[in-house]
C-alpha cells in the first residue's frame, strides 16, 4: 500500500515558477487535508478521552478526582494502585488475576480448538443431517443469553459444578460459541480447496490435513475468534456472578464490583486503578495479537 | 510407472447430476494422454475419479494391477498438478516440495537430494526459500510440478494446467512439460500422464494420445494425426483443427459409382477420392471439410461450390476467406502468396474441395462414414 508520503506533494522543480492556478491547487489541497486531520484528531481525542481521564484519575488522590474534569492529576500518587491492589479482602488482586487467568486460558483455547473442528466439519465435509445440524447451530446465535441462563444453570447444579470454573469454560470445549463457528465456516468458504485436496494426494489423512495446511491457513481468523474471547471473558460479570460465590474464586470484574460493595466511602482513585489494571491484559493481548492479525488479513488471499 | 485402466467408469453428482457415463480409457504405461474436450464436458470430474478426490459411482479405475477405487489419494500412487497451483501458502517452495515426503517420514538426507533434484530439472533453485506469493505465475507452475514430479508417482495427473499463464509462457511450459516426459523416458523410468486441457493446441502439441470427450463421453481416443486426418465423428471433426472445419448439410445421391453430393442446389462428383471410402448409402449427410482442403478456383467450376465473399481476414502468411454458399458460410484458407489481391467481399469465387480429404458424416448421428 502506498502511504502518503510515497507520492510527491509538489511537482518536480522546474525553471519557471509555478503558475497562479497550479498556487491555487496546491494551496486549496493543503488546506482542505488540514481541515481534514484536524477534524478527525478532535473526534478521535473525544472518543478516547474518557480512557485517557480514567488514567489520568487513577494517579489522582480521592478528593481531585470529582474537582476536575482534567485529566493530568495535580500531585501524582501511586497510592490507588497500592490500596487497590491490597482490596478489602484477605486477597490481594493478584489472586483474581490468576482466577481470571484460570477461566480465560482454558476457554480461549478449547474455543479454538472446538471452534476450527466443527468448522472445519460443516465447511468441508458432506454428512447426514449437516443441513438440520447447521440451522440449528445457527438458531443458537440468534437465542438470546438469558434464555438459557435458568436451564443451564440446574444443568449444571445437577453435575455439582456451581462454584467452581467448569460452567465458564466447559461450553466453549464444546464449541459452545456459534458466533465464532460461524465466523471460521465464512472465512473457509473463501479458501480454494484445492490446498486441502493436494495435501490430500500428498498423502495427508484429514487430521493431517487439518493440522499442517488448514490450520495455518486459517491462523488469521483463528486468532481473531482468541482475541474476541479473550476480551469477552476477561470482561464477563453475569457469568461469574452467577455460578462462583466465593470470593477467593472471583475473577476480575466481580472483584472490581467488589471493591464498589465493601467500603462505605467509596476509594475512587483505588477502584480506577484497578479498573486501569484489568484494562491490561485485553490491551496487551490485543497489539500483540495485531501484528499477525493485519498480516493474515492482507497475505490470506492466494494468488490466481 | 504403470499403465492407468478405466473401465464403464460413472459419476453421478450429490445432486443427481450425471456427469459421466460409463467411460473406458487405457493409458499404456509411459503414455502422455491428454482429455480434452470444451468446458463442462467432465474432463475435471474424470480426472478427480482418477485422483480419488471424487467417489466413483459406477465402474472401476485400475492402477497398475490394482484396483484403486476405495483408496484414498495418497495411496494411489499418484500425482496432481492443479489449475490454481494450489501450493501451500505458508509454506516456503522448499517445504512445499517436500511436504509428501515428510509425511511419508522420509530421511532427511533423501528428502534433501530429492528436493535437489527436482529443483535443478524445473529449474527453482533459486526459489527453494521463497513463499508461493513471492513467485510468478510460471514459477508457481514449476513448483507446483516440482510437487508432483519429487513424488515418483505411479501416475502423473494434470488440470489445464497452464490456463492461468500468458500465451508466451504458456507455450514454453507446455515444451518444458513434454522435454520432461521424454527425459523421464530416456533416463528408463517412463511417466504415466494424464493431462487435462480445453486447448487443443496443447492436446495435439503434447499427447501420445488424444481423449476426446463430450458431455461425459468419449469421442475418440486416438494420437493427434488420425484425430485430425480421421475424426470418428462431427464433433471430433470440428473440435480438432484451426479454424474449425466447415461442416455442412448435404444430400447424398445416386448409384455407387455416380454418386453425388447436393447442397444449395450445387452438385459434387463423388470421385475415386471418396466413393470406396463410404461404407453407407443415399441420403441427408453432414458434409466436412477443412478450410486447407479448399482450393479457390474461378466461380461456375465444375465440382466446385460458387459462392459470395463475406469476410476476409489477412492474417499475414495465409488469407481466411469467408464464403456463403446457400445458407452456410465455408471458410477457406489461402496462402498469402496465391492470393488474389483483388478479390473484395462481394465478389463471387469457386471453392474446390480436395476429394480425397473430404469427410461426409451421418447427418443424425454424427458418425463419419467415410473413413472405410
Ligand atoms: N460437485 C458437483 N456437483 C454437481 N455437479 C457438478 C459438480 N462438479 C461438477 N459438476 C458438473 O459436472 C459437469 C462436468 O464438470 P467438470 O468435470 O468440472 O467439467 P470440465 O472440467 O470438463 O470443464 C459440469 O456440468 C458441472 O456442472
Ligand atoms: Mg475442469
Amino acid at each position: 500500500m502506498a502511504s502518503i508520503s510515497d507520492f510527491p506533494q509538489t511537482p518536480t522543480p522546474r525553471s519557471e515558477p509555478p503558475s497562479a492556478l497550479e498556487l491555487k491547487l496546491r494551496r486549496r489541497t493543503r488546506v482542505s487535508s488540514t481541515i481534514r486531520y484536524t477534524l478527525l484528531i478532535v473526534v478521535g481525542l473525544i472518543m478516547i478521552y474518557p480512557l485517557i481521564w480514567l488514567i489520568g484519575a487513577s494517579f489522582k488522590s480521592n478528593s481531585e478526582i470529582f474537582s476536575s474534569p482534567w485529566f493530568w492529576p495535580k500531585e501524582p500518587s501511586l497510592q490507588g494502585y497500592v490500596e487497590g491492589w491490597k482490596t478489602s479482602t484477605p486477597y490481594t488482586f493478584a489472586t483474581f488475576f490468576i482466577n481470571s487467568m484460570q477461566i480465560v486460558i482454558p476457554k480461549v483455547i478449547g474455543t479454538a480448538i472446538s471452534c476450527t473442528l466443527v468448522a472445519y466439519g460443516f465447511a468441508r465435509f458432506e454428512f447426514p443431517g449437516k443441513k438440520i445440524l447447521f440451522t440449528i447451530l445457527i438458531a443458537t446465535l440468534l437465542l438470546p443469553d438469558v434464555v438459557t441462563r435458568i436451564p443451564q444453570y440446574l444443568l449444571f447444579r445437577e453435575l455439582g459444578w456451581l462454584d467452581t470454573y467448569l460452567p465458564l469454560f466447559a461450553p466453549a470445549w464444546l464449541a459452545g460459541d456459534a458466533f465464532f463457528v460461524f465466523m471460521i465456516i465464512q472465512f473457509l468458504r473463501a479458501i480454494p480447496r484445492e490446498m486441502e485436496e493436494a495435501a490430500r494426494v500428498d498423502g495427508a489423512n484429514t487430521a493431517q490435513t487439518l493440522l499442517f495446511i488448514v490450520v495455518p491457513i486459517l491462523r488469521p481468523a483463528i486468532i481473531s475468534v482468541c482475541l474476541f474471547q479473550f476480551m469477552w471473558t476477561m470482561n464477563d460479570f453475569l457469568g461469574p456472578l452467577i455460578y462462583i460465590s466465593t470470593v477467593e474464586k472471583y475473577p476480575v470484574s466481580l472483584a472490581l464490583k467488589l471493591s464498589i460493595d465493601a467500603t462505605e466511602a467509596f476509594n475512587w482513585n483505588s477502584i480506577l486503578a484497578m479498573t486501569v489494571l484489568a484494562l491490561t491484559p485485553s490491551l496487551v493481548v490485543f497489539f500483540m495479537a495485531q501484528k499477525s492479525f493485519i498480516e493474515g488479513i492482507s497475505s490470506g488471499g492466494v494468488k490466481g | 510407472m504403470a499403465e492407468l485402466k478405466l473401465n464403464a467408469v460413472e459419476k453421478t453428482y450429490g445432486n443427481g447430476f450425471k456427469a459421466v457415463h460409463g467411460i473406458d480409457l487405457h493409458v499404456a504405461e509411459g503414455e502422455f494422454m491428454v482429455l480434452v474436450g470444451p468446458s463442462g464436458c467432465a474432463k475435471s470430474t474424470t480426472l478427480r475419479m482418477i485422483a480419488g478426490l471424487e467417489t466413483i459411482t459406477g465402474g472401476e479405475v485400475r492402477i497398475g494391477d490394482q484396483v484403486v477405487n476405495d483408496l484414498v489419494p495418497g495411496k494411489r500412487g499418484i500425482a496432481m498438478v492443479f489449475q490454481n497451483y494450489a501450493l501451500y501458502p505458508h509454506m516456503k517452495v522448499r517445504q512445499n516440495l517436500s511436504f509428501g515426503l515428510r509425511l511419508k517420514r522420509k530421511p532427511k538426507e533423501q528428502i534433501e537430494r530429492s528436493t535437489a533434484e527436482v529443483s535443478g530439472v524445473l529449474e527453482i533453485e533459486e526459489l527453494l526459500d521463497r513463499l508461493p506469493k513471492q513467485l510468478s505465475g510460471g514459477q508457481a507452475q514449476r513448483v507446483a510440478v516440482g510437487r508432483a514430479l519429487i513424488k515418483q508417482p505411479e501416475v502423473f495427473l494434470f488440470d489445464e494446467p497452464l490456463s492461468n499463464l500468458d500465451a508466451k509462457l504458456r507455450a514454453s511450459m507446455r515444451v518444458r512439460i513434454t522435454d520432461l516426459h521424454k527425459r523421464l523416458r530416456n533416463e528408463g523410468r517412463p511417466a504415466t500422464v494424464v493431462y487435462v486441457t480445453h486447448d487443443q493446441v496443447e492436446a495435439m502439441t503434447m499427447g501420445d494420445r488424444i481423449c476426446v470427450m463430450k458431455d461425459g463421453h468419449i469421442m475418440q481416443v486416438a494420437d493427434p494425426t488420425t484425430l485430425y486426418d480421421r475424426p470418428a465423428n462431427a464433433f471430433v471433426a470440428g473440435f480438432i483443427g484451426m479454424p474449425e472445419m466447415n461442416l455442412v448439410p448435404a444430400v447424398l445421391s445416386g448409384e455407387y459409382g455416380a454418386q453425388t453430393l447436393t447442397l444449395d442446389g450445387q452438385t459434387l462428383t463423388v470421385g475415386p477420392g471418396l466413393a470406396p471410402r463410404l461404407s453407407h448409402g443415399p441420403g441427408p449427410v453432414t458434409l466436412g471439410v477443412r478450410p486447407q482442403h479448399l482450393d479457390l478456383v474461378v466461380a461456375d467450376s465444375p465440382d466446385a461450390l460458387t459462392g459470395t465473399i463475406t469476410n476476409l481476414e489477412f492474417m499475414g502468411h495465409e488469407v481466411n476467406l469467408h464464403a456463403k454458399v446457400g445458407d452456410a458460410v465455408f471458410v477457406c484458407v489461402v496462402p498469402s502468396d496465391q492470393f488474389d489481391r483483388n478479390l473484395q467481399r462481394g465478389d463471387r469465387v469457386g471453392l474446390k474441395p480436395r476429394v480425397e480429404k473430404l469427410h461426409v458424416f451421418d447427418a443424425e448421428t454424427g458418425e463419419n462414414f467415410s473413413l472405410a
